[in-house]
């Protein structure tokens, strides 16, 4: 079936070869890390992991959402999802794969990468992260392909493949705990120490996810013959608003918790990212663009005449994609860090070939997106004739 | 077969790429190298057990020391007792009696493309690093 | 059979699998007790461990970390124009001042000393180590007699022990050592031959001075302490020196409220 992903228009061919020029930049920048170290990066002493690791996170979120779509479809036969399933369990392929290639390029030793299964450690959730993540992959393809070989021969799914579906559904709320447990059972870093991470972390993927699945839709409609459906794109739409709200429910607990109880230990990451700490403050600006385009984001959500709007929609869901990323994918990580744990404030900001193989990567994951959906386009436009 | 001419020829640059190892040095030769050991007494074990079995034995030897903090080793040739290191432990590693490097152990290394990494931090002995 | 016997018999089944491993679930659990304080500690095995008496530390030395990191050849990674490139450097064991060692102690009207003592600072070979319970690999990991290891062989340099590690006792090669080399190491000494290099992409930390208690000698920064602010001895054993200057003197812990449990002792 990938081949159909080898005819396209001009400009398909035009985007796939910008994604390969950025991809050819960031093996350029990659090489560049793997022959002088890990100190071309940003990180340092106190801050150990940065744009690398926080991507990793955010991206584990977006994988997870796939569940927002095979949830309603599968176990409670919502057939109006029932066209974009695919796109959910396409996306989470393309998520999950870089989030692995985010995991190599951030590690020290990648060549030693195999030692992680040559000597596996059950009380390490790194090695659960692994498993975890690799089983997730696993099942989008297999689901994602039985299902749409079966829709280009015409005929209905195999009956075998349903338990994987099945599975896939409590798969995707463990990919991103166990994500969350990489932080929350760490004693020295009290911003994350917390209870509530894994709750917000879902709550954010189920906002991110979904929000990019609606720009994908849109984009589309546009780019395509390919037309999810309003009823389907709206339904998308109300559990990004709950979830966006959820989210930001949870922010406002931890803020209550910090500040409230005025412990110093969980005040302070916040001060840092709000007002900034010991006279720094460079996330500042960050925080609060994130905090504001969350809050933006769900004024337009909850109002039921702005949802249906479309254009209002896609407005909303960039608003809140850039929102969660920000927060996520640099106030949660960096955050943690600071102060360190002598009381003292390092900042971190990403060196130039840690964003060329950041964009890179992100670039990689847009070819795999591209080809399968291209992919999943053809097969349903041959399926429908 | 369309394109017949394209294929074949595309099919023997290929493989001919592909097999350059094979004949890219037919003409010069080289010596199998015999490393040169310029001490006197007995190593661990025989020269023939170590030549076989001196990469799984230091492999084992890093676990035993690091891990479990077991650095003695019983020869099983001779019954001596010797310390388990490569490079340390001054008048008793391995490097004390084979302090030529570059001919005892590049010489192999080199002729059958072995870079083992064990130099990028255990340290050679007498050389400006 | 018929379809309702058939149907019995399999929930019977999975039904008294599942009770028996409850059971004995139950069982496994009900005889694990928890216990609201940790005053009393299991002494059982060696337990290696160090008091710091920070009363005797004189102002302005260093001569625990200078022989530490030039017997360890650790590397002094510098910036371009030779100032310390303190982003990425490595130290196994230095001194903070009072209140960085010890930020959740009060800092309010502290008395004139505490406000100007620097406490040496280190791996403190918790007897729960939150960084051995994180590692992927058991690259670094908790010898039987208390020591916190790294096995720099097997380190895939995740860095997630140094995230895991409340105390910041952890550093990492961001570069190559060696890059170093033909210039000092730190403390100002060349390469010890006696003790390999790191490479870049591990973590690294203070080992108790490993190699040098198999030869039965002491750590080097408490043999080599001016004032012998440094004791280093068995925790577990009642009649050791550094039990007698515990029990003779009052002493604090770093950070004891998060459970790792650290072997390292001060005398402010």
């Amino acid at each position: 079936m990938i081949e159909k992903a080898l005819i396209g228009s001009r400009k398909y061919w035009t985007w796939i070869t910008f994604l390969l020029v950025l991809i050819a930049v960031g093996l350029y920048a990659y090489s560049q890390q793997l022959i002088q170290g890990l100190h071309v990066t940003g990180m340092s002493r106190d801050v150990s992991w940065g744009v690398y690791i926080a991507q990793l996170t955010f991206l584990v979120g977006v994988a997870a959402s796939a569940v927002m779509l095979v949830l309603p479809y599968y176990l409670h036969n919502y057939k109006k999802f029932g066209k974009i399933v695919i796109l959910g369990e396409f996306l989470a392929i393309a998520a999950v794969s870089m989030c692995m290639m985010f995991v190599i390029v951030d590690m020290g030793k990648p060549m030693r990468l195999f030692n992680m299964f040559l000597h596996p450690t059950p009380n390490s959730v790194l090695f659960w992260d692994a498993t975890v993540l690799s089983v997730y992959l696993g099942l989008n393809l297999l689901c994602g392909w039985v299902a749409l070989q079966s829709e280009a021969k015409g005929i209905a799914p195999p009956k075998w493949i349903k338990p994987f579906i099945y599975l896939s559904i409590p798969w995707a709320v463990s990919i991103h705990t166990v994500t969350a447990f990489l932080y929350a059972g760490l004693p020295g870093r009290h911003f994350w120490l917390t209870a509530i991470l894994a709750p917000r972390f879902l709550a954010s993927a189920f906002a991110a996810g979904p929000a990019l699945l609606i720009l994908l839709c849109l984009l589309l409609r546009k780019i395509s013959d390919f037309d999810a459906g309003d009823e389907a794109i709206q339904k998308l739409g109300t559990i990004v608003t709950y979830a966006a709200i959820m989210n930001f429910f949870f922010v406002g607990l931890e803020f209550f918790t910090a500040f409230y109880s005025q412990i110093p230990g969980h005040m302070h990451t916040f001060e840092y990212l709000f007002v900034g700490l010991d006279g720094k403050s460079a996330l500042t600006p960050m925080a609060w663009i994130s905090m504001l385009l969350g809050l933006f984001a769900i004024v337009l959500l909850i109002f039921p005449s702005l949802r249906k709007n479309t254009n209002i929609l896609a407005m909303a869901c960039v608003a809140i994609f850039a929102s969660l990323w920000i927060d996520k994918g640099i106030s949660l990580v960096i955050g943690g860090f600071v102060p360190n744990p002598f009381d003292r404030v390092t900042e971190y900001s990403p060196g130039f070939y840690e964003v060329l193989i950041t964009i890179g990567i992100y670039a990689i994951g847009a070819l795999i997106l591209t080809v399968l959906y291209k992919t999943a386009i053809e097969v349903k436009k041959e399926a429908a004739k | 077969m369309y394109d017949a001419g394209k294929i074949i020829a595309g099919l023997v640059i290929f493989v001919g790429i592909v097999t350059y190892p094979i004949w890219g040095s037919i003409g010069s030769s080289v010596n199998v190298p015999v490393p040169v050991v310029k001490t006197s007494g007995t190593c661990v074990e025989s020269a023939e057990y170590m030549r076989a079995n001196h990469m799984q034995m230091l492999n084992e030897w890093r676990d035993e020391v690091v891990r479990d903090n077991n650095r003695v080793y019983v020869s099983q040739q001779y019954g001596k007792e010797f310390e388990k290191s490569l490079s340390s432990a001054g008048k008793a590693s391995c490097m004390s009696c084979h302090s030529n490097k570059a001919e005892f152990c590049d010489s192999c290394h080199n002729y059958t493309a072995v870079t083992p990494y064990c130099w990028e931090c255990h340290l050679e002995p007498k050389e400006e690093i | 059979m018929d379809e309702n016997r058939r149907d019995f018999l399999k929930k019977a089944g999975v039904g008294s699998l599942v009770g028996l491993g409850v059971v004995s679930a139950i069982g496994v659990i009900a005889e694990k007790e928890g216990k609201a304080s940790t005053v009393s500690e299991d002494t059982s095995g060696t337990r290696l461990g160090m008091v710091v008496d920070t009363r005797k530390c004189p102002e302005g030395c260093t001569i625990c970390s200078e022989v530490c990191h030039s017997i360890h050849n650790v590397p002094d990674f510098r910036q371009a124009d030779r100032s310390p490139d303190l982003k990425h450097e490595i130290k196994w064991i230095w001194k903070e001042p009072y209140h960085n060692a010890f930020p959740s102690k009060s800092g309010a009207f502290m008395s004139e000393s505490l406000l100007s003592r620097k406490v040496a600072v280190l791996c403190n070979h918790c007897k729960s180590p939150s960084c051995v319970r994180v590692c992927p690999t058991q690259a670094t990991f908790k010898r039987s007699d208390g020591i916190v290891l790294m096995d720099f062989h097997r380190c895939i340099g995740c860095r997630f022990c140094m995230a895991a590690c409340p105390y910041g006792s952890r550093s990492f090669n961001w570069q190559d050592p060696r890059e170093e080399s033909g210039k000092q190491v730190k403390g100002g000494k060349d390469i010890n031959p006696e003790f390999p290099t790191r490479e870049r992409g591990v973590v690294e930390k203070c080992n108790f001075c490993a190699e040098r208690l198999a030869k039965n000698l002491k750590p080097a920064c408490v043999e080599k302490c001016p004032e012998g602010a440094l004791t280093f001895g068995d925790l577990n054993n009642p009649n050791s020196e550094i039990r007698s200057i515990l029990k003779s003197n009052n002493t604090i812990q770093r950070k004891p409220e998060l459970g790792t449990g650290p072997s390292v002792f001060y005398i402010v």
